[in-house]
């Protein structure tokens, strides 16, 4: 599931937001690999811009390694670089932990009582 | 990529008025908008392009094929819709199907028949009934029965409410999802319609300003604001359509000359309205 909400108010170019969004579809895993994209020119008619506004959009993310077009079939999403995601996921992970110490900072728990609820809470969780 | 229209070193001396020099192309698979103000230039090329006036020098090619030594050929793969309609009033849709049919070799009855019922036109009602909406919806479903490639439309949006604007742009990306086919659609006011277009070619005063990729114009022109009494006079040159207000100066700007400006400047991406107004304030033409 693809959804794409252009803004003429960001000052952002419109295959900027494009790509933008694009992306963030596939690391929110709203887009697997392998998944087809819009035609170009449906996806044109669809946002009511041009054709080679959308053509450059992909053709940035294809040379991001984010998807492969393919003569005549289409454009898929194809994760040619899987550390680019890895990386993503990973500054995710890392985010959530850095909220979870500030919060912990304002509740004045120490580091071995945070320490010690991280360690159940993965044992609850059947983390492995 | 194939062209399928290409203009070079097109001029044409009226009376009045000189075209000079017109020179574009317009690539298979793509749609073309042609601004300028009225009287710049935008119909005379039109009717140049189908032979309808004969140009002085030049050459024009259509389908990569000469325009005037293969009129007849490319009149078969073009739909044109003029500013002054070709059909009478009294006609009805009905009509109108008899009156080209013998124009053209590829008509197809059964496409106009869906054509007319998509566009909801009634093909029994007089023309002269119709809206402008409706007449250019007309013009369109008779182009797309005889199996055009190319259309050719001059002005298509002038009279037409947000709504009739929305459909027409909706039919011309329907007809573009194929590859092999182009639009130009000229327009004097700077409107919705070039959200859609992949090429701008922007004629002034009978010579073409610009012809490119649009984005490529939007990214080359920053609108420019700011104090009064902060730029010098070699500064206020570069700036096209430079205009002073009690309250500030305002303008366009090449971006590559941004950084020959003072910092204090504010600088915002162009669009094409204040592209035309600046350049026909400024009259003066960036290649």
């Amino acid at each position: 599931m693809l959804n794409i909400i252009l803004t003429n108010t960001a000052g952002t170019p419109i295959y900027e937001q494009i790509k933008g969004q694009i992306k963030s579809a596939i690391f929110a895993g709203e887009l697997q690999d392998g998944e087809q994209l819009p035609s170009i020119r449906q996806l044109a008619k669809d946002l009511k811009i041009s054709v080679i506004t959308t053509m450059r959009a992909y053709t940035d993310l294809e040379q991001e390694g984010f998807v492969v077009n393919i003569q005549g079939k289409g454009c898929f999403v194809q994760f040619q670089n899987p550390d680019l995601l890895r990386e993503h996921k990973l500054r995710e992970v890392e985010e959530s932990l850095s909220a979870a110490i500030s919060a912990a900072r304002m509740a004045k728990l120490s580091e071995t009582e945070l320490l010690e609820m991280f360690k159940l809470l993965l044992k609850e969780d059947d983390f492995e | 990529m194939n062209n399928i229209l290409e203009l070079n070193g097109v001029s044409k001396t009226f009376a009045k008025f000189a075209l000079k020099d017109v020179s574009f192309a317009l690539p298979e698979g793509f749609i073309m908008g042609f601004i300028g103000r009225n009287g710049a230039g935008k119909t005379t090329t039109i009717k140049l392009i189908l032979n309808m006036l004969k140009k002085d020098s030049g050459i024009i090619r259509v389908f990569g094929k000469d325009h005037a030594q293969s009129e007849q050929e490319i009149k078969q793969r073009i739909g044109v819709v003029m500013d002054q309609p070709f059909y009478v009033e009294e006609w009805t849709p009905a009509d109108l199907e008899k009156a080209l049919l013998p124009f053209y070799a590829q008509w197809d009855p059964a496409k106009y028949s869906a054509q007319l019922e998509e566009f909801e036109l009634d093909r029994q009602k007089k023309i002269k009934a119709f809206s402008r909406g409706m007449k250019l919806k007309l013009m369109i479903a008779a182009a797309l029965s005889h199996q055009a490639d190319l259309l050719i439309l001059d002005e298509p949006t002038s009279g037409l409410d947000a709504v009739a604007r929305n459909e027409l742009m909706e039919i011309l990306q329907t007809f573009i999802s194929d590859e092999n086919k182009g639009i130009l659609f000229s327009t004097h006011v700077t409107s919705d319609l070039e959200k859609i277009a992949d090429y701008i070619t922007f004629i002034q005063d009978g010579r073409i300003v610009y012809s490119d990729i649009k984005d490529n114009l939007l990214e080359k022109y920053s609108l420019v604001k700011g104090p009064l009494g902060i730029l010098s006079p070699a500064q206020k040159k570069l700036i096209i359509g430079y205009q002073e207000r009690s309250v500030g100066f305002e303008g366009l700007l090449d971006r590559a000359d941004l950084r020959e400006m003072p910092a204090s400047i504010l600088a915002e991406p162009g669009n094409l309205d204040e592209i035309v107004l600046r350049f026909n304030l400024g009259k003066r033409t960036h290649e």
